[in-house]
């Protein structure tokens, strides 16, 4: 059954990956990366890592994807000539890939993992302590220092995204809290008494 | 777990200081505060490095070994940290001028040094991966940091885009060699990647993470970013990418290929000998054709990368040393060059065309006599530091078994010196009757130019001791 369940999960995940690339539609596209990231939650679920997997459907899926798919509708690209600017090269790409794809499967046909690296790998998560649990562990003890360098790097993103979006327009009229608060009826309105039958 | 804190205080100093920067810019909301910010971090940089550099020689690992310090990281930390303080200095008066000056560009590069501090430390290939992601998505941004200027957009997304493609192969790599090694931790991997037993999946991985720092170090056949990154930019920014993230990328190349590769020199050795090979010559003759000094400069940069792999890839402690002397002397004479371009300019506006420099020599005669002797210097004529600086590299391929790679170095040099000897020509002989340019009025410019020269000549005595500081670094990194 988990057999069957893995397969279903490789296959759609590279289905997914490779209708990302080639649907005509962009909106299409992120469909289909959405069928992806999906698909390699429940992988994460077949491997017992049932946290990540949520992480993967709540994070990418839910937040992730959608932020796409409006940014994608929004933009003004026109996607066919990009296409048709890309198919320019494809020949050339094509043969690189291909010459690339063969070094690999003459690199993967030679597998031969070290003794030494059996013993290095990664030990598996222990039974008495859940998956949170254990990331948490690692998250904040081993991998410390990374965990606060990608901290910096997410920094640096959103100061990088402000100093390079935002604009002080002069003719915008903006909000002054102070001023506003600081306004009496005195000096924000003027009586008049005005004589029925005259104008002012 | 506290005395692994102990061996990051100087980046944590550094990432609690840009802050703290940013706290208090946005809070008082001002560009005001800008220039004040500028130099404070200028400060703060020297004086980090004089605290890296005069700390006690050990070596220290923490974090499981994720983060070293070492001999090799503290010269490395000590030169990016003082040439990115003097390029912030530089760039001050420029940048205020024209009205680039907001207050995040000095916490950006603040942070970016932080990122390349943690690159020269990394022990594992996820920590190497942090630091350069830190250093170079500040770089984007800071590449890009004058909006309204197509070229300088341009610049940044090129450097972006590419930089991405760069990032990918090198992960690819880290999970191929992951996958074969079983650890990403450096001290795991030397001892899966025996001489002469490196399986062929780890090779692959070896060859894509060599491709990704190729691009950062701008190697060739990695390089087509270099030229219009260079030219877009800010010149200030220019400045910045020509010296300190070349001295974090090189170390960081240093790193990986001896502490993870240190047992199988054979494997990388022809790889970075030929790129390299391909780096000096392609510096050397592209160069000749261009006529804006900015470009000019980056193909310069291409080709001194290619001899600083020179001495990575002779494999040896001696190579080390030579390579690191070798960015010592290179990052002194960038600085120095680049605060002459900074002072190039007509009725205030900055002027990069080489042409503009036709009898400089009439008008500025110090000032054209101190870059007369820096572009001897990066050409590698004899008297001047330059010429120690790649006689190190050269005799250190030499000693590696790689005289082809010493000979080739020593042509390219003499076809690299036409392009830096026609800017002397323009200042000394050139049209009589050409537009000149202006005298530019910096202090500050005009010192860190003659400091910049003072060394080129001064040097030649003793170095000032950064022979035996650089032999001591490559001693604690090759083992």
């Amino acid at each position: 059954m988990s057999v069957f369940a893995f397969y279903l999960f490789a296959i759609s995940v590279i289905a997914g990956g490779l209708f990302t690339v080639i649907s005509r539609n962009p909106v299409h596209s992120v469909l289909w990366l959405i069928l992806s990231f999906l698909s390699a939650a429940g992988l994460f679920v077949l491997l017992g890592a049932e946290f990540v997997a949520m992480l993967l459907v709540i994070v990418y899926v839910g937040a992730v994807a959608v932020l796409f798919l409006f940014v994608v509708m929004m933009l003004d690209i026109d996607f066919a000539e990009l296409k048709a600017e890309m198919a320019r090269y494809m020949p050339l790409a094509l043969l690189i890939g291909l010459v690339i794809l063969m070094q690999f499967v003459m690199a993967f046909g030679a597998w031969e993992a070290n003794a030494a690296a059996e013993g290095l790998r990664a030990q598996a998560i222990p039974v008495d302590r859940h998956n949170t649990e254990a990331l948490g562990m690692i998250l904040y003890d081993q991998y410390f220092l990374l965990f606060q360098l990608a901290g910096l790097i997410l920094l640096v993103a959103m100061i990088g995204a402000i100093v390079l979006t935002l604009r002080h327009r002069k003719d915008v009229k903006r909000q002054d809290v102070v001023a506003q608060m600081m306004r009496d009826p005195a000096k924000a309105m003027e009586l008049k008494d005005v004589k029925s039958g005259q104008g002012l | 777990m506290s005395a692994d804190l102990t061996l990051i205080l100087p980046e944590i100093v550094l990432a609690v200081f840009a802050m703290l920067g940013l706290l208090g810019a946005v809070y008082t909301g001002k560009d005001a505060l800008a220039p004040a910010l500028v130099w404070a971090t200028s400060a703060l940089l020297v004086l980090v490095a004089l605290w890296v550099g005069l700390a006690a020689p050990e070596t220290h690992t923490g974090f499981g070994g994720m983060f070293i310090d070492d001999g090799f990281s503290r010269f490395a930390k000590v030169t990016l940290l003082l040439s990115a303080a003097a390029v912030l200095a530089m760039s001050e008066g420029y940048m205020s001028a024209r009205g680039l000056l907001r207050f995040e560009y000095p916490i950006l590069i603040t942070l970016a040094v932080v990122g390349m501090m943690v690159m020269v430390s990394a022990g594992d290939l996820m920590s190497l991966y942090m630091g350069l992601e830190l250093q170079s998505l500040a770089l984007y941004v800071v590449a890009s940091l004058r909006r309204d200027s197509i070229k300088s957009t341009e610049a940044g997304l090129k450097y972006f885009v590419l930089g991405a493609l760069s990032s990918g192969l090198l992960l690819y790599g880290a999970s191929l060699i992951y996958g074969y090694a079983g650890t990403t931790l450096f001290s795991g991997i030397i001892q899966t990647a025996q001489t002469g037993d490196v399986s062929l999946g780890m090779l692959f991985g070896l060859i894509f993470v060599i491709s990704g720092l190729a691009f950062k170090v701008s190697a060739v056949p990695f390089h087509m970013w270099t030229p219009d990154v260079y030219e877009g930019a800010p010149t200030p920014i220019t400045a910045f990418f020509a010296t300190a993230p070349k001295v974090a990328a090189m170390g960081l190349f240093a790193r990986v290929m001896h502490d993870a590769f240190g047992n199988a020199v054979g494997d990388w050795q022809q790889v970075v000998a030929l790129i390299s090979l391909l780096s000096m010559f392609l510096g050397a003759i592209a160069a000749i054709g261009q006529t804006n000094i900015k470009r000019l400069m980056a193909y310069s940069s291409i080709a001194h990368m290619g001899y600083a792999l020179m001495g990575l890839a002779s494999g040896t402690v001696f190579g080390v040393q030579a390579m690191l002397v070798y960015l010592a002397i290179y990052v002194t004479m960038n600085v120095g060059t680049f605060a002459f371009i900074l002072m190039m300019e007509r009725d205030g506006q900055p002027v990069v065309d080489v042409a503009s420099l036709n009898m400089y020599s009439k008008r500025e005669p110090g000032k054209a006599l101190a870059m007369l002797v820096l572009l001897f210097s990066l050409a590698g004529v004899p008297p001047m530091l330059g010429f120690f600086g790649k006689l190190y590299v050269l005799r250190a391929a030499y000693e590696g078994g790689l005289a082809w790679l010493a000979i080739a170095g020593v042509v390219a040099s003499v076809i690299g010196a036409f392009y830096y000897l026609r800017i002397v020509f323009y200042m000394y002989f050139g049209d009589e009757n050409a537009e000149g340019l202006d005298g530019g009025k910096s202090p500050v410019l005009w010192g860190f130019l003659m400091a910049s020269a003072v060394v080129m000549v001064l040097g030649i005595i003793n170095m000032f001791g950064v022979e035996g500081a650089a032999a001591a670094a490559a001693a604690s990194l090759v083992n």
